[in-house]
C-alpha cells in the first residue's frame, strides 16, 4: 500500500473573472450577473476580483451608487481596485482587511436596516456565501439577494465528520484542516453553513487516496 | 397484544434480530420483480391487522432498544436534533400528533391525560410519567420535538411550508440513510434531495413536492424507500462514515446473508394544524437478508431487483461494491417461478423454492 | 386521491348579525366531539345544499385557533352573486346541520416573520381575526391596518381597537381615510412581512407598491379568494368518465363536474391553490381564464384550465376528467 503524500491546500488564488460553473445538482448556488433594483438603500459586499462587478455597476449606473453602502475586502488584489471603486462614489466605502474584520460593521448595518434594503454580493463563493447567511439571518430571503461570482473558484468547505471549515481549497481530494482527515469535495451545498460538503474519501479503503487534483480541472 | 421488547443492540456486538413476528410484518417493499423511483404515495390511513402500516406510530419490539440506541447517538453528536427558532410550535404540534396517536393506538402502553393545558404524559415501556404545560418549552426537560421524538421510532423531518415549497427547518435524525440533518437543515425539498441521481430528471420530485404541499389535516400519506446495509447499524450516518464504512468491506460469501440488511423506511407525511408545517417521519426497519428468504416469494423477488438495479441506483444506495456478493448469495433463492403481484408475503399460496 | 379534504358534520350553534352585510356563523360538530386545531389563516369550505345545487364556498376560520369547541366565520352578503352568501343569510337557520371541510391554510403566517404587518380590507378583515389570536398567545409583533367602508360596516372594529390598542388602525373610506401605503411600508424594519387580505384592486395596490418599495417577493403574502361568476353555458366532454356535461349560466365548470358524479380534486375553489388543474385534450372556442394559478405560457398553450373559476366559450371542450 503506497500511502501518497497528503495534498497541499493551494491558497494562491487563480484569476478568472468571468468563470463558468459546470452544471451541477440543486443545491450547488447559481450566481448570477448585478442588475439594479429599486430601493432606497443598497447595501453591496464584495472581495478581490468581486470589484469589477461593482465597477461594471457604477458605470451602467451610476445613480444607485449615490446611496450604497459598499464593504470591500481586497484579499490580496491589493490596491488594485480600491481608486476606482471610491471614484464610483459611493455613499459609504470601507474597506477592510478582511471579511472576520468587517462582520460587526456588517451586522450593526443589517440591524437597523429596513426593507426594502438591496443587498449585491460579488466576488468569491466563500465571501458571497458568508455574507448571505448574515443578510438572510437579519430577515432578507435568500433569493432576494443577488450575487456574482468573480475571482478565484476556490471553495469552503465543511468537514462533515468534525465540522471544522477549511477555507480557500482549491484541489479535490484535500486534507481538512481541523481533523486532518482527507475529504472529497462534493458539490452538495448547505447555505446555512455557506459551505460545501467534505467526506472522507478512504473510508472504505483506509489510505488509498488519489492524487489530489485542482478544482474543474 | 403486548409486544415482548428486545434487549439488543445496533452497534459494536450488533445482537439486533427480528422474531418471525417481526420478519413476517415486515415492510416488504417491492411489488413488482423490479424497481424504478415513482412516487408511490398512499393515504396513511391503516392497514392490514398487525402491519405496521396498521397504526399511525408502529411501536414494535425494537422500540426500547431503538431508543437506547437514538440516545447513545445524541449523547455523542447533539447536532442531530435541531429545530430553527421559528419551528417550536410545530415541535409541539408534533408531540401532540404523537401523544395523541400513541394513547389511542397503544392504551396499554401510552396514556394521555389532559385537563386544558396540564398535560400527563404516561409512557409505560420506558418508565416515563410527566406532567408538563401544554405550550411552555420550559416544563420539558428538552424542546418539544427533542423530548416526544427520544420516545418514538423513527426519524423525524419537521417542514415549513412557504414560498410553494418545503423547508426542512427542524428534525430529529439519527436512524438515517447517509444524510446529516445538520449540514441540510434549512434547505428546501429539491435541495436536500440534490445528490439523488436520476429522479430530478425524471421528474420525481417536482411531482412529489406537489402532491406534498397538498397533504392536509386529518388526510396523512405514506410511501416506501429502501437502501442496503451492512450490519444492522442504525446509525448510518455521514458523520461517523470514516467509522462505520470500512464495514461494508467486511461482506464475505459465508456472512452475506447474516450481515447484509434490507434497509426500508417506511416515510408518513401528516399537516400539523397549529404551525401549518408537515412532519415527515422516517421509520428504519431492518432486516437480515437471510430472514428475507425465509419467505420463498420475497426470496425471488429481491433476487431479481437487486441484480436489475440500474447501476446508478446501487453506487446511491451505497452497495454497488458489494451488489455481486449479494446477487450470488440471493440467486440461491430464485428458482425462477413467478412471483404474485403485491408486497405481501403470501405465505399460504406462493410455493415453497424448488430446491435445485 | 379522492377530492378535497376530509369532512366534518357540524351543527349551526349561533348566528349573529353582524351589520347590515355581514352575519356570522358559528359550527360544533354534530357529534359534539372537538374539532381540530388550526393555524391562523385557514379556511374552511362550507358545503351548501340549495334546491339540486350543491355549493361549496370557502371561508376563512376567524375564531381562535386553539379553541376547538367551535369554529366561526363570517359571510358578506354578496347580492350580485351566485347565491352562496344569500343561501348562508336567509336559509340556514340556528340548529341546522351542515357539511364543513378540515380546515386547509392557504395563507398561513411566516413564522420567521420579526414583525407581522397586516392590511385588511372590508370582509377581508376575517383570516387576520384567528392569525391575531394565534399571534398574541405566542407575544408575535404584528399591526393591522384595516379600511371599512364606513364606522357601521366596520366589521369587528371594537374588538380590535380595545384588545390591541396600540397594533390596530382603522381607516374608514368615508372619511377620506386611507393607509399611507409607502410610508408604512418604508420604515419596516428588516425581517416584516406584509400581508393583504381584501378586494383585488387592494391586493394588486399592495403588491405593486412593495415590488416598487424593494420588498421581496417571498416577504409579500395575499389571499384573495375568487367566487366563480356567471357566464354562457357551455357543454364539455369528460372523457376520462365518458361523459358529456352541461355547465349552467349560474354554476362553476367544477360544480359541473361534481354534479355528474366524477371526483374531482379541489381545495380553495377560488382559482389559487392549483389542486383542481385539469389537462385539456380538445377544444374549439376561447377559455375565461379568470385563476391565479396557470402560468402565461399554460394558458396560452390551450391545455389547462381550472374549472373552479374559470370557463369556457366555444364548440367544442374536452378535459381528461
Amino acid at each position: 500500500m503506497s500511502r501518497r503524500a497528503p495534498p497541499k491546500i493551494l491558497t494562491r488564488n487563480i484569476y478568472m473573472s468571468d468563470f463558468k460553473f459546470p452544471p451541477s445538482i440543486k443545491s450547488r448556488p447559481v450566481y448570477g450577473v448585478l442588475e439594479p433594483r429599486p430601493g432606497k438603500s443598497h447595501l453591496m459586499i464584495a472581495d478581490a476580483e468581486g470589484a469589477e462587478a461593482l465597477l461594471r455597476l457604477a458605470s451602467e449606473n451610476p445613480e444607485i451608487f449615490s446611496g450604497a453602502h459598499i464593504i470591500y475586502i481586497p484579499k490580496d488584489t491589493g490596491e488594485t481596485f480600491v481608486e476606482r471603486l471610491r471614484a464610483a462614489a459611493p455613499a459609504i466605502l470601507h474597506v477592510s482587511p478582511s471579511y472576520a474584520a468587517c462582520l460587526p460593521r456588517l451586522r450593526r448595518v443589517l440591524s437597523d436596516a429596513h426593507m426594502g434594503l438591496q443587498v449585491y454580493l460579488a466576488g468569491t463563493e466563500g465571501l458571497m456565501g458568508q455574507a448571505m447567511v448574515e443578510a438572510t439571518n437579519a430577515g432578507i430571503p435568500h433569493s432576494a439577494i443577488q450575487t456574482e461570482h468573480r475571482g478565484s473558484v476556490a471553495r469552503r468547505m465543511q468537514c462533515v465528520h468534525c465540522k471544522g471549515i477549511t477555507e480557500d481549497v482549491m484541489t479535490d481530494p484535500f486534507v481538512c484542516s481541523h481533523c486532518g482527515l482527507t475529504l472529497f469535495v462534493r458539490d452538495h451545498y448547505s447555505r446555512r453553513l455557506a459551505a460545501f460538503q467534505g467526506v472522507c474519501i478512504d473510508a472504505e479503503e483506509p489510505g488509498n487516496i488519489p492524487a489530489p487534483v485542482e478544482l474543474y480541472k | 397484544m403486548t409486544i415482548q421488547f428486545n434487549d439488543e443492540t445496533f452497534r459494536d456486538d450488533y445482537t439486533f434480530r427480528n422474531s418471525p413476528w417481526a420478519i413476517k410484518r415486515f415492510p416488504f417493499p417491492f411489488h413488482e420483480d423490479s424497481y424504478m423511483y415513482s412516487v408511490n404515495m398512499e393515504r396513511h390511513r391503516g392497514g392490514p391487522k398487525g402491519s405496521v402500516y396498521e397504526k399511525r406510530f408502529d411501536v414494535d419490539e425494537h422500540y426500547l432498544s431503538e431508543m437506547r440506541d437514538r440516545a447513545l447517538v445524541l449523547a455523542e453528536d447533539p447536532l442531530r436534533c435541531q429545530s430553527l427558532p421559528h419551528m417550536t410550535l410545530a415541535g409541539w404540534d408534533l408531540l401532540e400528533l404523537i401523544m395523541v396517536a400513541k394513547s389511542e393506538d397503544y392504551p396499554d402502553l401510552f396514556e394521555l391525560h389532559r385537563n386544558g393545558n396540564a398535560w400527563r404524559w404516561v409512557n409505560k415501556p420506558m418508565g416515563i410519567d410527566h406532567s408538563f404545560t401544554f405550550l411552555d418549552d420550559a416544563t420539558l426537560p428538552h424542546g418539544p420535538m427533542e423530548y416526544i421524538t427520544r420516545q418514538t421510532q423513527g426519524d423525524f423531518a419537521v417542514l415549513d411550508q412557504r414560498d410553494d415549497n418545503l423547508w426542512m427547518d427542524a428534525g430529529m435524525v439519527t436512524t438515517q440513510a447517509d444524510w446529516s440533518l445538520d449540514f441540510d437543515i434549512g434547505m428546501n425539498f429539491f435541495e436536500w434531495h440534490a445528490p439523488v441521481p436520476l429522479a430530478h430528471e425524471m421528474g420525481v420530485f417536482q411531482r412529489a413536492l406537489k402532491f406534498l404541499l397538498n397533504v392536509q389535516q386529518g388526510s396523512p400519506a405514506r410511501r416506501l424507500n429502501w437502501t442496503m446495509t451492512v450490519n444492522p447499524l442504525l446509525d448510518t450516518s455521514p458523520e461517523n462514515y470514516h467509522k462505520w464504512g470500512i464495514q461494508k468491506t467486511e461482506l464475505t460469501p459465508e456472512n452475506v446473508g447474516a450481515k447484509q440488511h434490507l434497509r426500508v423506511e417506511l416515510q408518513t407525511f401528516f399537516r400539523l394544524p397549529r404551525s401549518n408545517a408537515l412532519v415527515f417521519p422516517i421509520r428504519c426497519y431492518l432486516i437480515a437478508l437471510q430472514d428475507v428468504v425465509s419467505v420463498p416469494k420475497w426470496g425471488r423477488r429481491l433476487h431479481r431487483v437487486i441484480r436489475d438495479l440500474p447501476v446508478e441506483l446501487a453506487t446511491y444506495k451505497g452497495f454497488v461494491r458489494n451488489r455481486p456478493l449479494i446477487v450470488e448469495y440471493l440467486s440461491q433463492f430464485d428458482d425462477g417461478l413467478p412471483t404474485s403481484d403485491g408486497v405481501w408475503p403470501d405465505l399460504e399460496t406462493e410455493p415453497p423454492l424448488r430446491s435445485g | 386521491m379522492s377530492a378535497g379534504t376530509e369532512k366534518i358534520d357540524v351543527i349551526v350553534s349561533d348566528i349573529v348579525k353582524v351589520n347590515d352585510l355581514v352575519t356570522r356563523f358559528e359550527f360544533r360538530r354534530s357529534d359534539g366531539g372537538l374539532l381540530p386545531t388550526f393555524s391562523g389563516g385557514a379556511h374552511t369550505v362550507v358545503e351548501m345544499k340549495d334546491g339540486d345545487i350543491t355549493r361549496l364556498n370557502p371561508y376563512s376560520l376567524m375564531s381562535d385557533p386553539m379553541d376547538q369547541t367551535a369554529y366561526t366565520i363570517s359571510v358578506r352578503r354578496d347580492d350580485a352573486g351566485r347565491g352562496g352568501s344569500l343561501f348562508m343569510h336567509q336559509q340556514v337557520k340556528k340548529g341546522d346541520r351542515m357539511v364543513i371541510s378540515y380546515p386547509v391554510n392557504l395563507f398561513s403566517l411566516d413564522l420567521r416573520a420579526r414583525k407581522h404587518l397586516m392590511l385588511a380590507g372590508g370582509i377581508g378583515i376575517t383570516p387576520f381575526l384567528a392569525q391575531i389570536k394565534q399571534l398574541s398567545r405566542s407575544n408575535g409583533h404584528f399591526e393591522l391596518h384595516y379600511a371599512c367602508r364606513t364606522a357601521a360596516l366596520g366589521s369587528y372594529v371594537d374588538e380590535l381597537t380595545s384588545g390591541h390598542p396600540n397594533a390596530v388602525h382603522i381607516y374608514y373610506d368615508d372619511r377620506q381615510q386611507v393607509i399611507d401605503l409607502e410610508r408604512l411600508l418604508d420604515g419596516q424594519p428588516l425581517g416584516t412581512h406584509v400581508y393583504v387580505c381584501g378586494p383585488k384592486g387592494m391586493i394588486e395596490w399592495v403588491r405593486k407598491t412593495a415590488a416598487d418599495m424593494g420588498w421581496p417577493r417571498e416577504a409579500v403574502h395575499y389571499e384573495e379568494f375568487l367566487a366563480p361568476q356567471s357566464g354562457k353555458p357551455f357543454e364539455v366532454y369528460l372523457k376520462r368518465s365518458g361523459k358529456r356535461i352541461k355547465v349552467g349560466e349560474h354554476e362553476s365548470l367544477l360544480e359541473a363536474i361534481e354534479r355528474a358524479g366524477v371526483d374531482a380534486p379541489y381545495l380553495c375553489r377560488g382559482g389559487a391553490c392549483g389542486q383542481c388543474e385539469t389537462d385539456v385534450l380538445e377544444h374549439d372556442g376561447e377559455f375565461v381564464h379568470r385563476d391565479h394559478w396557470l402560468e402565461d405560457a399554460d394558458r396560452a398553450s390551450g391545455c389547462k384550465i381550472m374549472p373552479c373559476v374559470s370557463r369556457f366559450e366555444g364548440r367544442t371542450l374536452v378535459l381528461d376528467r
